[in-house]
């Protein structure tokens, strides 16, 4: 047995160091293979930068609530993409310690005309899962959901909500290391929003590490130990939440 | 919970032998694979009444409708419905699962943006969804064939060793034309349509050999696809064991087309996220 994870913010679980994303907008567009060889002999091929993410460093600690704020377009998204592994920085380096469950998965691959079933073993394996990990679990998984009832029925049946309490049930079934919140952090009806946000904040006490984009600025004081503040890729601020928050709003 | 015991890794920076790690990543999600070909299949047929029945009727009709038109120009072939339809069940086979694995890379969008998973899995169970559909239309293959007077041979269950084969050549070709489709869609569609139509009729599979030119037919040994289907023909058609020299040929084919495409993929892999 672990003995319980006391929450002394020691041991870094994520490090970016000088992380920068760069995408080449192609100024015209050059969609087939002969007319690309044919400038790039000529040498007329131009392409914009947009750098999404500029020289970003930062580190985050075990157990840590850590906030994520800026303007939409301020590489927010991007930069949980690089912790999720769903991109590769074009410079610099991300390290992650831990099994990381991203909710910005929640119910990803979920099929219509699959039974709820068919889905949780979909969803799961895409998560990473194995066969028998996800069958071990999967009672647990559908008794959170509260969807016993309907779990045989294509998915297409079943309400945005429903679906959502799947996803959500399925991400979330086993303690993760790092979970990664993208907005959408309580779904479904009031009740099954507070359960969600309960076993979010037990796996937290249990020393879960949070890395939490939001717009909700209260919410982002009110939870997060620090925050970090981008805008347009560059990381303006680091530190306390309510500083950070402050600084954003006083831009 | 027992299992987890060893806290995972990831590093960015580690780069060295990436097709290694794409390779031992997708050993890691292989239960997926079982899934995405479930899904697959399931979703195709899940709302149409005949469902998986129609994976027999479609080449079951081509067969009908090439056999009245050609079986007059083609008179010299014995069982000329069993000849095509061999010839049609492994072209299908091929084009169907290179599409369908070069689809769901190029523009696999969606879930690329919202999770890691290693990509080449999805390549891998496009081909595995084109195996469960080729095994499925060989039912209608052997009652034709019987209908024509022939029956399977010993060698019948040796096809088992093309369809492997062909499956590696097939993965290597979608692997590498979507490494090149993801920065130039073009290529994608050259494929899809110029690409296979013409292929198919440069390969003896609606026509037999002997119709060739002298020509025509001393340039067929560099058409991959004309020693597998030859390969497959042996066992399926002509119920004869295989040839080694050609075995040899198939295999070095298969394997050498399926590495190229690995590691160019594994190396452009990071790509895909930047255009999706």
């Amino acid at each position: 047995m672990k003995s319980p994870t006391t929450l002394n913010f020691d041991e870094t679980v994520i490090g970016i160091e000088h992380a920068s994303v760069r995408y080449f907008v192609p100024r015209e567009h050059v969609g087939s293979f002969k007319e690309y060889a044919i400038r790039k002999i000529q040498r007329r091929i131009f392409n914009d930068e947009f750098l999404a993410l500029n020289d970003v460093s930062f580190e985050v600690k075990k157990g840590e609530i850590f906030g994520i704020i800026g303007a939409n377009g301020a590489g927010k998204s991007t930069l949980l993409k690089l912790v999720a592994r769903i991109m590769r920085p074009s410079s610099g380096r991300v390290w992650v310690k831990g099994r990381v469950a991203p909710l910005l998965a929640m119910g990803a691959g979920f099929h219509p005309e699959l039974s709820g079933r068919e889905n949780v073993f979909l969803n799961g394996t895409l998560l990473g899962y194995s066969q028998q990990q996800m069958r071990a679990r999967f009672d647990s998984i559908v008794e959170f959901a509260e969807l016993q009832d309907f779990i045989d029925a294509p998915i297409r049946t079943y309400s945005s909500g429903m679906q959502a309490r799947l996803g959500f049930a399925v991400a979330t079934d086993q303690k993760p290391d790092i979970l990664i919140v993208d907005e959408a952090l309580a779904v479904g009806d009031t009740a099954f929003q507070k359960k969600s946000l309960d076993r979010i904040r037990e796996y937290q006490k249990n020393g879960t590490t949070t890395l939490f984009v939001s717009h909700g600025m209260g919410e982002v004081e009110a939870t997060c130990n620090r925050a970090a503040w981008l805008h347009h890729g560059q990381l303006m601020f680091i530190g306390d939440a309510k500083e950070a928050v402050a600084r954003y709003l006083k831009r | 919970m027992t299992e987890e015991l060893e806290t995972p890794f990831y590093d960015s920076a580690q780069q060295k032998n990436v097709w290694l790690t794409e390779l031992i990543e997708t050993l890691k999600y292989k239960d997926l694979i079982l899934h995405l070909i479930r899904r697959d299949i399931t979703s195709r047929y899940k709302r149409s009444i005949l469902g998986v029945a129609w994976t027999m009727i479609n080449p079951l009709g081509m067969m009908v409708i090439l056999t009245i038109i050609f079986s007059q120009v083609f008179n010299s072939v014995d069982g000329y419905a069993s000849y095509i339809l061999s010839g049609l069940l492994m072209w299908n086979f091929f084009s169907q699962s290179t599409v369908a694995g070069i689809q769901s890379i190029v523009w696999g969008g969606d879930l690329f943006r919202r999770i890691y998973v290693p990509r080449s899995l999805f390549a891998i169970s496009a081909i595995g969804t084109g195996i469960v559909n080729f095994l499925i239309s060989l039912i209608p293959y052997l009652i034709v064939t019987m209908i024509d007077g022939y029956y399977p041979t010993i060698h019948f269950p040796f096809i088992l060793i093309p369809l492997v084969l062909l499956s590696f050549f097939s993965l290597g070709l979608a692997l590498i034309i979507a490494s090149l489709g993801v920065r130039f869609p073009d290529i994608v569609e050259v494929y899809n349509n110029i690409g296979l139509t013409a292929w198919m009729y440069l390969t003896p599979i609606i026509y037999p050999l002997d119709v060739l030119p002298d020509w025509l037919l001393s340039l067929m040994k560099f058409n991959p696809m004309f020693h597998f289907i030859k390969l497959f023909r042996d066992a399926l058609y002509f119920g004869e064991p295989f040839y080694p020299q050609l075995l040899a040929i198939c295999t070095g084919l298969a394997l050498g087309t399926f590495l190229l495409g690995w590691i160019i993929f594994s190396r452009m892999t990071d790509e895909i996220a930047y255009h999706s």
